[in-house]
């Protein structure tokens, strides 16, 4: 099971979304998808169409930044940033 | 008693603020939208519904709602999207227009999408595809600055199928038959620079009709007022006797089709009211004649700005006017704009300000 922890800007915008979870899945793509699942509307939130992760998301896999297609190892933990931007 | 609601949408959420009839005093509510830039919030009476049209750097664009007058929030952008393999992309949710339970929403890159069922999903209505001038705005090189794309939508009093929509820097566009063709409203209209088309090219900023007169049209457009007496079919230009040419706001009295209130603003980068002496300024006799309304508000050294969606008007016996800054300033007249009251000054840069009645 992958280790995710997502930002504080996306828990509020989905009922019971938690910062931190487990998450069986073998890329970044299907983590994404698994949350759509539970809380629809979540991947438009971190992907622009295309699909892409949005220019102001980055994800970390084992702390190395990663896309859609990054595979995961069996216990990877996945970071999910909102960029530091903006004022 | 009714309540008056003002829905104020500020670079840092939606925020509240709640009156009854006399509108003196004010409960301010929010932010709400988690502090999401919102473009414009408006309230929908055929449903007693708020939407909020915003775009999160970086969460991207969705329309949010409230069917509880602000209590409880939720958002939605499923079918707010172009299709995926074409290049148009939406980068930002712009204006809004509610109509009999129907929801259109504006966006850039320009291009007008629907809800039928109360913002839950969302489906394109019209790029306005083959409209001269279409070819430049899909050209980021040809937007202007804002991005607002479709900068604002109109329903028509009656008809649902008519309505009017504003591409940014291109002009006004009417469609008869719901979005199924359009037809450039741009004629008498000035440009002060070479345009490609003949009927396109105007930098429409802000529409207002009469409630009372559906054929008195306004408009605030980058280069002076105008006046329409069909319904947009042709304009006359109506700056004479105001301070600057330029500006963003506007509104119409809702009983009197001769009466209309703009915010003059320097025409250069600044944008703000000329000379730093707040002030709106109102015809009675459909752009004769123009009066500065400034009683109340500050006469120095006050360099406001007040965007296109930033002042409404009530439809109370005597209306009662508001316009917001984007410096935060909160501004209500109960006069007809004869006097002014301050009544938020500390809120983010204000974008859009509407105005419901709720009886």
């Amino acid at each position: 099971m992958a280790d995710l922890h997502l930002p504080g800007t996306l828990t509020p915008l989905f009922t019971d979304l938690p910062r931190r979870l487990d998450v069986d899945a073998h890329t970044v793509d299907e983590v994404i998808a698994h949350l759509e699942q539970r809380w629809p509307g979540l991947r438009d939130r971190l992907c622009e169409p295309g699909p892409n992760l949005r220019t102001h998301i980055h994800v970390y896999v084992d702390r190395e930044r990663a896309t859609l297609d990054t595979e995961l190892e069996p216990h990877s933990r996945i970071d999910v940033i909102a960029a530091i931007s903006g004022g | 008693m009714p309540k008056t609601l003002l829905l104020v949408g500020t670079r840092k959420g939606c925020f509240l603020l709640e009156s009854d009839g006399d509108r003196r005093d004010w409960t301010p509510r929010g932010p709400f939208c988690e502090g999401w830039p919102v473009y414009h919030a408006i309230y929908d009476d055929s449903t007693a519904t708020i939407f909020a049209a915003a775009a999160s750097e970086w969460h991207g664009s969705a329309v949010w709602r409230s069917t509880d007058l602000g209590e409880t929030w939720t958002l939605s952008s499923e079918g707010l999207a172009y299709d995926e393999d074409g290049e148009r992309k939406v980068s930002k949710v712009s204006t809004l227009a509610a109509k009999d339970g129907r929801v259109l929403v504006g966006v850039e890159a320009p291009g007008i999408f629907e809800s039928r069922d109360g913002g839950d999903t969302w489906s394109v209505l019209s790029t306005l595809e083959d409209q001269p001038g279409s070819e430049l705005w899909d050209d980021p090189a040809n937007q202007p600055p804002g991005h607002l794309g479709i900068s604002a939508l109109m329903f028509d009093t009656d008809d649902p199928a008519r309505f009017w929509a504003i591409v940014q820097g291109m002009g006004l566009f009417e469609t008869t038959d719901d979005a199924a063709t359009w037809t450039p409203r741009n004629r008498g209209l000035r440009a002060d620079w070479p345009r490609p088309h003949e009927e396109v090219g105007f930098c429409v900023h802000k529409l207002v009709r009469s409630r009372v007169d559906g054929d008195r049209m306004y408009q605030q457009n980058h280069v002076g007022m105008h006046r329409s007496d069909d319904a947009g079919h042709t304009w006359v230009e109506i700056t004479e006797g105001l301070p600057t040419e330029f500006g963003f706001a506007a509104a119409t009295h809702p009983h009197d089709p001769e009466t209309f209130y703009v915010v003059p603003l320097d025409p250069g980068h600044g944008r703000t009211m000329p000379e730093g002496h707040a002030a709106v300024w109102r015809t009675q006799n459909a752009g004769s004649s123009w009066a500065r309304l400034d009683q109340g508000l500050p006469n120095q050294d006050a360099h406001l700005g007040v965007l296109r969606e930033a002042m409404a008007i009530d439809s109370y016996d005597v209306p009662g006017l508001y316009f917001g800054t984007s410096t935060g300033q909160l501004f209500a007249s109960v006069d007809e704009g004869e006097s002014w009251s301050e009544i938020a000054s500390y809120l983010p840069a204000i974008s859009s300000v509407e105005v419901a009645v709720l009886e």
